[in-house]
């Protein structure tokens, strides 16, 4: 007897134990005896809520439609989120999507960490010499193709034809341009000139390029970002803040940025295609006409923008691996990506879209195209992923004011040698 | 008598040599631990379960932070199972670096500083704030229970949706904050874009999210203070000040020792407030020790557990030096906590 309540109370514990550590298994599936594809394929996209997501979506939809057996699951997962969250799940071994839209850098720190599974011979890597390089250089790791390129992109600048009408003043084609016109948009028409993300490390790339500087020399095995480019850069950002030609925010950048932009309250804002569609919703570009792209102000050393883009990933610990080749192939096939390119003015990753009609007749396409072509690649290591946090944390301390540009970049410099163990 | 002194020694000395000598010459009576088990069979299979589950929940994840915090445990050498593919785990024992980086550096002892001016400000403020609406509230006012339903407000609504709101209320261009400073003709104000004003705006908002407590607490304290002590008081002569500072104060007492203190953990640990309102920003401005230990081991990559450790473990060292000096402090005042 009294071994007894000993016992249902042991055993009662390690059931409720049992119990929270139980996680939830998820459907396997693979192809049924005919051949035909079966099971679940989660999908965690990471495309702009509002406006492009419904497209994605829908695609994933037609999926389905072709492919009675599957079903498509398609999570939207904000783009700040989807790096953590997407390392949180796999590393812990569930939850994880079966395929995630992954940002260019992602990849090959997802491929390091060997969350993804090697798409080389695989459904998903159909026509694979169809794809643009650069695109392509992402995806690859240690010899092997881990994604497939979904969108290519780079940055520019956006700016408001009518408020440049109503200020007298043409595109700047470089900084010291871009601090005058600034200045007159806000002397004529009480506005500010540009909007500069203070909360994002990304946006301050093309200015790092502009100065002739880099985050890191991979072929050198170098730090750069505290080379006397790097400093330079940093004094161009802050003096863009300080001497009010730029507003910035430290925090929900990029909602203000395409509030500020849509309403009208500044005329320029350095963006990407992937924010085309959602700043036509803006009431400022009711009409499209209304929006002009032009190439990033160029700095003392050039013009420069990074080379950015989405690729689709199939997570290694996928319970059904060949739904999920097969939906990776079909979101960048040919006529998948000319669809997205209509629709939303992203930029395809393969040659052959570029030329269907409706594609080369894009004006977005068309001012893109070139900028991407003479984009700068980022360095494809497993650490690219990386990159960021320490500086996108000393870039807001310097345009706040907390620290100088030199111990900025100094301090950025030092996390990566730390990161990258033997760089000089 | 002689007997039963012997008798007490040999239970006193339990498992001591003396007493298992004796026991082998004259066979074997139960050991202290036995003896209680039998007779105590019931409260220990009681307690049982709540030791099995506190060990699981609580145990377990402690000594695991501390072992993680003596070794370089981070993103890429933990062990890993993805799919079929299994990676061992191939970290280090390290021992003590981590403490005498952490210790040692910079980022320590500055995102500490910082967390000492938060804890102090938040709870100093808030406990002031509190006290003085419990006062108010305590006399016979009219609408009396109309205003402490409304104070009682922000404590009723979810954390994170406070801490939204004012994030919305915050915001430089479009928030409600500047829009009425614009009304009055003064420029935006950075609320959360400026270091200075960022520190200044997450206090502001945790001491709104504190107060309801703190008044809660306190006016239960007030209630119990009896009446008569007042107006004996008032008999005699004394003021109001007089009054407040030798019959509500002291009244207080116990009340207030102990709402300081566990509003002192919680604001050395406030993790939503910040994180949602700032992430910590802009830079590392507004970064608790808390919110720097997330970051380390969720923000960074590769996610650097052995360091998210190691401060987790300093936190817990701090606040349990803490909480002993004060209840040592409260001691030697006569107090019993």
């Amino acid at each position: 007897m009294r071994r007894g309540i000993t016992a249902t109370a042991l055993v009662a514990t390690l059931a409720i134990a049992a119990t929270a550590c139980g996680g939830d298994e998820e459907s396997t599936g693979g192809k049924s005896s005919s051949g035909e594809l079966t099971g679940t394929v989660t999908w965690w996209d990471t495309s702009t809520v509002g406006s492009e997501d419904k497209v994605f979506k829908k695609l994933a939809e037609d999926f389905e439609a072709k492919h009675k057996g599957v079903d498509v699951k398609y999570v939207n997962v904000p783009f700040g989120e989807a790096q953590n969250k997407f390392k949180n799940a796999a590393q812990s071994g569930s939850g994880a999507p079966d395929v995630i839209r992954s940002e260019v850098a992602w990849t090959p720190e997802f491929a390091d960490l060997g969350y993804l599974a090697p798409l080389d011979g695989t459904a998903a890597l159909k026509d694979e010499k169809d794809f643009v390089p650069q695109a392509a250089a992402s995806t690859k790791y240690n010899g092997k193709t881990y994604a497939v390129p979904q969108v290519i992109d780079s940055l520019g600048i956006f700016y408001n034809k009518k408020l440049f009408k109503d200020a007298g003043v043409e595109v700047p084609k470089t900084i010291d341009e871009l601090k005058t016109v600034s200045k007159t948009i806000k002397d004529k028409t009480g506005k500010t000139g540009m909007y500069l993300r203070g909360d994002d490390a990304y946006w301050f790339l093309s200015f790092l390029y502009g100065e002739g500087g880099d985050l890191v020399d991979a072929k050198g095995k170098t730090v750069t970002v505290d080379s006397p480019a790097g400093v330079k850069a940093m004094e161009v950002v802050k003096d863009l803040v300080d001497s009010g030609a730029a507003k910035t925010d430290a925090t929900d950048g990029w909602e203000n940025m395409q509030a500020a932009f849509k309403g009208g309250d500044v005329a320029m804002m350095i963006n990407g295609p992937w924010a085309i569609a959602d700043t036509y919703a803006g009431p400022q570009f009711k009409d499209k006409a209304n929006l002009g792209v032009a190439p990033v102000p160029a700095g003392s050393a050039g013009q420069g923008a990074p080379q950015g883009g989405h690729n689709l990933g199939v997570y290694a610990g996928s319970k059904n691996l060949d739904a999920s080749y097969a939906f990776v192939e079909y979101m960048s096939s040919a006529e998948s990506q000319a669809k997205i390119t209509t629709e939303l003015n992203l930029l395809p990753t393969r040659t052959s879209v570029y030329s269907q009609p409706d594609v080369a007749k894009n004006e977005i396409v068309g001012f893109f195209k070139p900028v991407v072509d003479k984009a700068i690649e980022r360095p494809w290591i497993p650490e690219t992923g990386s990159l960021f946090a320490p500086l996108v944390t000393e870039y807001t301390k310097v345009l706040t004011g907390q620290t100088t540009p030199e111990k900025g970049v100094k301090t950025t410099g030092d996390s990566y040698r730390k990161l990258l163990k033997g760089w000089k | 008598m002689a007997v039963h002194t012997g008798q007490s020694v040999a239970k006193a000395a339990g498992d001591s040599d003396v007493a298992r000598g004796r026991s082998r010459g004259t066979g074997k009576p139960p050991g202290g631990l036995r003896r209680s088990v039998s007779t105590h069979w019931y409260a220990w299979a009681m307690v049982a379960p709540v030791v099995a589950v506190i060990g699981v929940i609580v145990g377990y994840p402690l000594v695991r932070g501390i072992y993680l915090s003596l070794t370089d445990a981070n993103e890429r050498n933990v062990e890993r199972n993805i799919g079929v593919n299994h990676l061992p785990a191939t970290y280090e024992f390290v021992g003590l670096d981590n403490y005498a980086d952490a210790l040692t550096g910079g980022q320590f002892l500055s995102t500490l500083g910082w967390t000492l001016v938060w804890t102090v400000s938040c709870v100093g403020i808030t406990f002031a704030l509190g006290l003085g609406l419990a006062n108010i509230l305590n006399r016979r006012i009219a609408g009396r229970s109309a205003y402490r339903m409304m104070l009682i407000l922000p404590w009723a609504v979810p954390g994170f949706v406070s801490v939204f709101a004012w994030r919305f209320l915050y915001n430089e261009d479009r928030g409600f904050l500047n829009k009425l400073l614009a009304g009055g003709g003064i420029d935006a104000v950075p609320w959360l874009n400026d270091p200075t004003w960022a520190k200044f705006s997450v206090i502001a908002v945790n001491i709104w999210l504190g107060v309801p407590f703190m008044l809660v607490a306190l006016l239960g304290g007030l209630q119990s203070i009896p009446g008569e002590m007042y107006e004996a008081a008032e008999m005699d002569g004394a003021g109001p000040w007089q009054r407040f500072r030798h019959i509500t104060m002291p009244g207080l007492r116990s009340v207030s020792t102990t709402v300081i203190l566990l509003s002192t953990i919680w604001t050395f640990n406030m993790f939503p407030v910040i994180f949602l309102l700032t992430r910590g920003g802009p830079g590392e401005a507004t970064q608790i020790l808390v919110t720097q230990a997330y970051k380390f081991s969720f923000e960074i990559s590769p996610r650097d557990f052995a360091q998210s450790s190691t401060w987790g473990v300093l936190i817990l060292v701090l606040l349990m030096i803490f909480a002993v000096v004060y209840q040592r402090v409260l001691r030697k005042q006569g107090d019993t906590w």
